[in-house]
């Protein structure tokens, strides 16, 4: 392809016609414009005057520019310029490697850049050549070049990954480069990483390197941090292409959905590379945070987690004698306070009132009894999971609370009296902490020296003392108890909250015994201490695109290995969980700047994705085209066959077109209403949209003939501009290839189900994958899901609604016969009564239904009612297919009377009660 | 035969009410002034009361005046004579022309005016025909319809040379008077001779007063039986405006020469105009 700067031609020699232009030019300025024939009664006056001068009225200048112009782009646009042309043909090599990054960067431009390997591989394919690929953060074992075919079959599996290489992944492959000669083909994130420049030279003295980097600037979001009660998050750009980007701050609202708190607006100051903004939320939305995100950017890199990090926890301090005078420094919560205050909301109060406002954790300091009515209050908010948190003191030593039997708010038995060890009537010295246990919460914690406890209450032994006990001193004799009790505990320190008993208050580990406690929210510069000897067990993890998967099979992490802050195969991004505490690990570190490669000259950058090709032949036919109409205009105008007012009504006219496009919009919306009308996706794809229009078209005609329901012809809907709320069912076929729809589009959708809407997504896959395979057409379907407000699901159980609305239904097979059919998951509750034929499941009609048995295609027929495409064999076929008939029209039942056919249960009740 | 009868037919019945509405619409909004002769005479309206001399018949005595007084009273009327007017409305081809499809046609408006003063004049007690087709002049609403009928048919209508006109009578020509000027030249000098003034109203379209062409045209007589090329309208423009200029100063001059008066009309204006210039200047001439 022959360019001329960032413009190619498809065929070059074409413009060499341009040199007719001046041939062109001087044609127009000779031959003069036709006459006009006019007839005029005052032509007796002019017979007999002649014309001064002999040739025409020239074409004036500003016409011959408009038709020399028209002229010229016909000739370029017939000569197919292409904007930005792909370099499609780098020379053929003999080896090829691929190399990707594979790291979250990649994710972000994952589609552009999976077709470009698609295309290098298929074009090697052709070319014969043998290829080796490799992902930088999925090290192969080992590096073979091998037919084309078998890398395609490799790139199938390929998939950013929330990590980043890292020195060990460029040295390993280093060590994998095979010793003969190849070229490389580097699809890279973008991203300046030290020990990549080793893996550069190595590769140049194999053979060519070519890079494709991606276009625009690499985003990433730091961990969240809290700053002066506000949230702080840093966001991350590698090159000043991004200029504005939003934020969205995310979590879950009561009922478990997910819901955008807040959203703001970044605008990067010029030639900064990262841009702070501040998040205020109330305390209560602040608990409930999960992530933050960057809108429209899919990337690992892109989200970040929050944890127990940005949670403040509320501390309920229990005033037990408010009016009793005190010194401040004698008060047992002052010490509490202290530790307490720069990490977590304290209130404090009457416990009543505490009890109300449902705290993490209440503190009883020196509170030896409680009236028995708040004492059992107190066990219940225990048991629903509270931390109480109780000192001794001399009241607690004393009192017979704890003597008798076990009471349930103290973890063990109390001995009265306590003991004095190291004072001045006592023999002994002041004791010291013994080292803490493996199984204790506190593993792991350093003790200072001189921390020494003077007085204490002891425990009355027991066999199970020695369970209960999280901390004891030198002696022996217990420090800290806690027992579970429901889903929370119960702890106890042996010493006041205060120095009357022990220095430990006054000590750094006291409150980092709180903070083990799950009392404190620490940053994570805090916890990096605290983390060793922990073990954490994966709750959710993050994949390549920040989209979070619940697991719960993988083996837990330790804590140093979390401390450590290294992210790789072996700490994957996500939530981990270890006792109370949650801690987020995000795939951006908090000091991370992210930095621009730099490639040696001699790399060819080929840009894969660099910049979209555009073909511009369209564009200047049509630019030539409405020239051509201005000729038109002027030349009428010109001649004297039109008058400059009827020009600019019909230049009006052409003006006035928006609005006659409106009322097509609303024809649009009558047409949807008149009737019922079924309706599919539009997903670009002509021959899957005609297939899916043509299955409606069947399933409409078979509502027709069977139901009460008279369904209108279906109609595509285009989700970007179309209202969706006219239509009671969506059938949306997927296809790899149909674009991820906009967030506006997603915020219609998400409306569309909330108000009773139902999509059937259909991956058309059943017959080669399981539900939840890895098809691309359900990769897909997992990736358009991201955006939606989908409820939980489970697969259809046998007494669902939908396999009764209208047939009585076991299976619901379309052209495939599957039975991975996912709908809505029916409340818990949900029993099922006594001879029944099916539970009372919930009270709705599932928003979703999903499968991949490719109904379109079992329903599509012709105009004539002539089935379009096969499904099965024979007669077997046929009953299939009328099976798919009854499915579809189950489902539109089901759609269109909701759960109208679940309230049978109540027949036999009804009957009963009519004395039947 | 009978059925280009009944078509002409129908395209006068088409064509006629509406003109003589438009004309009678058109005459009604000029309203009859002193027509009358301004002293007792034959006549129909009122003049004066005056004492009834012994000439007078008994039967002429208004009783009802006179029984208001001594005396007894005669009812005069105003002295009214009957002019004859001559109408002629040139049929021409060339005047079947408008420039623009919002404009009538200058014969439109010349059969309009025409028809318009008839319809006036007639309603004042003038005797009314027309030249060409002849129409010898009559009064009442009858004549009406005889000229309203004869214009919409007649598809020529030379001025006769030959034409009659009654001594001292008025006469309206209405025209472009793009036609050779020997004919009129001639006519007028006849009517000179008889004591016959009137009015030559020249019916122009604004197209013909501006020549707003351009660009190479070929121009052709309305019958298409003249051409005219030119290269470069817009330069002929000069010339034409020159000699359009010296038709209407010969016109002009012809008819201060013979007494006549001579207007122009275009067919942008307003009739009601033409209409108050014809009725003036037969005021005026009598």
């Amino acid at each position: 392809m022959w360019s001329l700067g960032p413009i190619g031609f498809a065929s070059p020699l074409l413009l060499w016609a341009l040199f007719l232009l001046p041939v062109i030019a001087y044609l127009l300025r000779a031959v003069p414009p036709a006459p006009i024939r006019r007839k005029f009664p005052g032509i007796v006056l002019l017979l007999g005057l002649r014309d001064k001068e002999s040739h025409s009225e020239t074409t004036p200048w500003w016409l011959l520019i408009v038709r020399l112009l028209a002229a010229a782009s016909v000739i370029i646009g017939f000569a197919g310029p292409v904007l930005n042309p792909r370099e499609q043909d780098l020379p053929p090599s003999e080896k090829l490697l691929i190399l990707i990054d594979g790291s979250w960067a990649t994710a972000q431009d994952w589609d552009n850049t999976q077709s470009a390997i698609k295309l290098l591989i298929e074009q090697a394919g052709r070319d014969r050549s043998l290829t080796a690929l490799a992902s930088l953060t999925n090290l192969p074992t080992e590096l073979n070049f091998a037919p084309a075919q078998l890398s395609a079959f490799t790139f199938e599996q390929t998939l950013p990954r929330p990590w980043e290489p890292n020195e060990a992944d460029y040295l390993g492959i280093l060590e994998r480069l095979p010793e003969e000669n190849f070229d490389t083909v580097w699809f890279t994130d973008g991203l300046e990483r030290t020990g990549r420049d080793a893996v550069v030279t190595a590769l140049q003295s194999r053979g060519r390197i070519s890079v494709a980097a991606p276009a625009g600037a690499v985003l990433a979001l730091r961990p969240a941090e809290v700053t002066d009660g506000n949230i702080a998050l840093t966001i991350l750009r590698s090159s000043e292409s991004a200029a504005e980007i939003t934020i969205r701050a995310l979590g879950l609202d009561p009922a478990g959905i997910e819901r955008v708190f807040d959203v703001s607006l970044i605008q990067f100051e010029e030639g900064a590379l990262t841009s702070t903004v501040m998040f205020q939320l109330p305390s209560e939305l602040r608990n409930r945070l999960t992530r933050f995100d960057i809108a429209s950017v899919n990337s690992a890199g892109a989200v970040s987690l929050t944890g127990d990090a940005l949670r403040r926890r509320e501390i309920a301090l229990l005033d037990a004698d408010s009016s009793k005078e005190g010194l401040e420094l004698l008060s047992p919560y002052h010490y509490l306070r202290e530790a307490l205050a720069p990490s977590a909301d304290i209130i404090s109060g009457p416990l009543e009132l505490l009890l109300l406002a449902n705290p993490d954790v209440i503190v009883l300091a020196d509170v030896a009894n409680l009236p028995p009515s708040q004492n059992s209050e107190l066990t219940r908010w225990v048991d629903a999971g509270g931390l109480l948190l109780r000192f001794a003191g001399p009241n607690l030593a004393i009192s017979e609370s704890g003597l008798s039997n076990e009471t349930t708010l103290l973890p063990v038995q109390i001995r009265s009296g306590g003991r004095t060890i190291g004072g001045a009537m006592s023999w002994g010295e002041p004791k010291t902490i013994a080292p803490f246990n493996e199984d204790s919460p506190f593993f792991g914690l350093a003790i200072p020296d001189d921390v020494n406890v003077s007085t204490q209450v002891l425990a009355q032994p027991s066999p199970d003392l020695a369970d209960r006990v999280i901390a004891e001193l030198s002696d022996g004799t217990p420090l800290v108890t806690r027992r579970s009790s429901g889903l929370g505990q119960v702890v106890l320190f042996h010493v006041t909250a205060n120095a009357e008993w022990s220095s430990l208050p006054l000590s750094g580990l006291f409150v980092q015994m709180l903070e083990r406690l799950a009392m404190a929210s620490g940053s994570r510069a805090q916890l990096v201490q605290d983390l060793e000897a922990t073990t954490w067990s994966p709750s959710q993890l993050l994949d390549g695109f920040g989209q979070l998967e619940t697991v719960d099979t993988l083996e837990g992490v330790d804590g140093a290995k979390i401390a450590s802050g290294e992210i790789n195969a072996n700490l994957v991004p996500g939530i981990y969980q270890a006792n109370e505490q949650t801690i987020a690990i995000n795939a951006v570190s908090e000091d991370r700047i992210l930095t621009t490669a730099s490639w040696p000259s001699d790399a060819n950058q080929i840009g894969a994705t660099e910049r979209k090709s555009t073909e511009l032949k369209g564009s200047l036919l049509v630019g030539a085209l409405v020239l051509g109409l201005l000729d038109i205009f002027a030349a009428l105008s010109l001649t004297g066959r039109m008058r400059m007012a009827q020009m600019l009504i019909l230049l009006s006219i052409l003006g006035a077109l928006p609005p006659s496009a409106k009322a097509q919009d609303d024809s649009f919306a009558i047409e949807a209403t008149e009737n019922v009308v079924l309706a599919h996706v539009l997903t670009g794809d002509a021959e899957l949209d005609q297939r899916a229009e043509a299955g409606l078209w069947g399933l409409s005609q078979a509502l027709f003939r069977r139901t009460s329901v008279e369904p209108a012809a279906p109609m595509g809907v285009n989700l970007e501009t179309d209202e969706l709320a006219l239509f009671p069912f969506l059938y949306w076929p997927i296809s790899a290839e149909q674009p991820i729809p906009s967030q506006e589009a997603y915020a219609k959708l998400n409306l569309y189900l909330r108000r009773g809407g139902l999509i059937l997504f259909d991956t058309r896959d059943a017959d080669i994958a399981g539900f939840g395979g890895g098809t691309p057409e359900a990769q897909k379907l997992r990736r358009i899901a991201i955006g939606l407000d989908i409820p939980a699901l489970e697969p259809i159980p046998q007494d669902h609604v939908l396999s009764r609305t209208f047939y009585l239904l076991q299976a619901y097979p379309g052209r495939f016969d599957s039975l991975d059919i996912w709908v809505e998951a029916a409340q818990p509750n949900s029993e099922k009564a006594d001879g029944m034929p099916f539970r009372r499941l919930n009270d709705g009609v599932t928003p979703v239904v999903i499968g991949g048995n490719d109904w379109a295609s079992a329903w599509a027929t012709d105009e004539m009612g002539n089935r379009l495409y096969p499904v099965g064999r024979g007669m077997a076929g046929e009953q299939q297919r009328e099976y798919a008939y009854r499915f579809g029209i189950n489902l539109i039942m089901h759609v269109l009377t909701g759960n109208y056919k679940s309230d049978q249960v109540h027949v036999p009740a009804l009957l009963n009660r009519l004395g039947q | 035969m009978t059925l280009t009868l009944r078509t002409q037919a129908e395209q006068v019945a088409a064509n006629f009410p509406p003109l003589l509405v438009r004309a009678e619409t058109l005459a009604s909004s000029v309203i009859l002034g002193d027509h009358g002769r301004r002293r007792a005479g034959m006549g129909e309206s009122f003049w004066q009361y005056r004492q009834a001399t012994a000439q007078d018949d008994a039967r002429l005595i208004d009783w009802r005046r006179s029984a208001r007084s001594d005396a007894s009273y005669v009812q005069d009327k105003e002295w009214q004579i009957a002019q004859t007017v001559s109408i002629w409305v040139d049929q021409n081809s060339s005047l079947n022309f408008s420039s623009n499809e919002g404009l009538e046609t200058k014969l439109d408006r010349a059969r309009l005016i025409g028809l318009a003063s008839a319809v006036l004049m007639l309603r004042a007690g003038e005797r009314v025909g027309l030249v060409s087709p002849h129409i010898p002049a009559k009064r009442g609403r009858e004549q009406t319809h005889q000229i309203a009928s004869a214009l919409s048919t007649a598809t020529r209508s030379e001025l006769p040379v030959s034409s009659n006109f009654a001594p001292h009578s008025r006469a309206v020509f209405i025209s472009d008077f793009f036609s050779d000027l020997g004919a009129l030249e001639s006519v007028l000098a006849k009517a000179a001779t008889l004591g016959v003034s009137g009015l030559l109203l020249q019916v122009l379209d604004p197209s013909e007063e501006s020549f707003p062409f351009s660009g190479r045209t070929i121009f052709e007589s309305m019958d298409l039986g003249l051409e005219f090329e030119t290269l470069r309208a817009k330069d002929l423009r000069p010339a034409y405006l020159e000699r359009l200029s010296a038709r209407k100063e010969h016109l002009q001059m012809l008819a201060n020469r013979t007494g006549w008066h001579y207007q122009i009309h275009h067919t942008d204006r307003s009739a009601t105009q033409a209409l108050m210039s014809i009725y003036a200047s037969l005021e005026r001439l009598r």
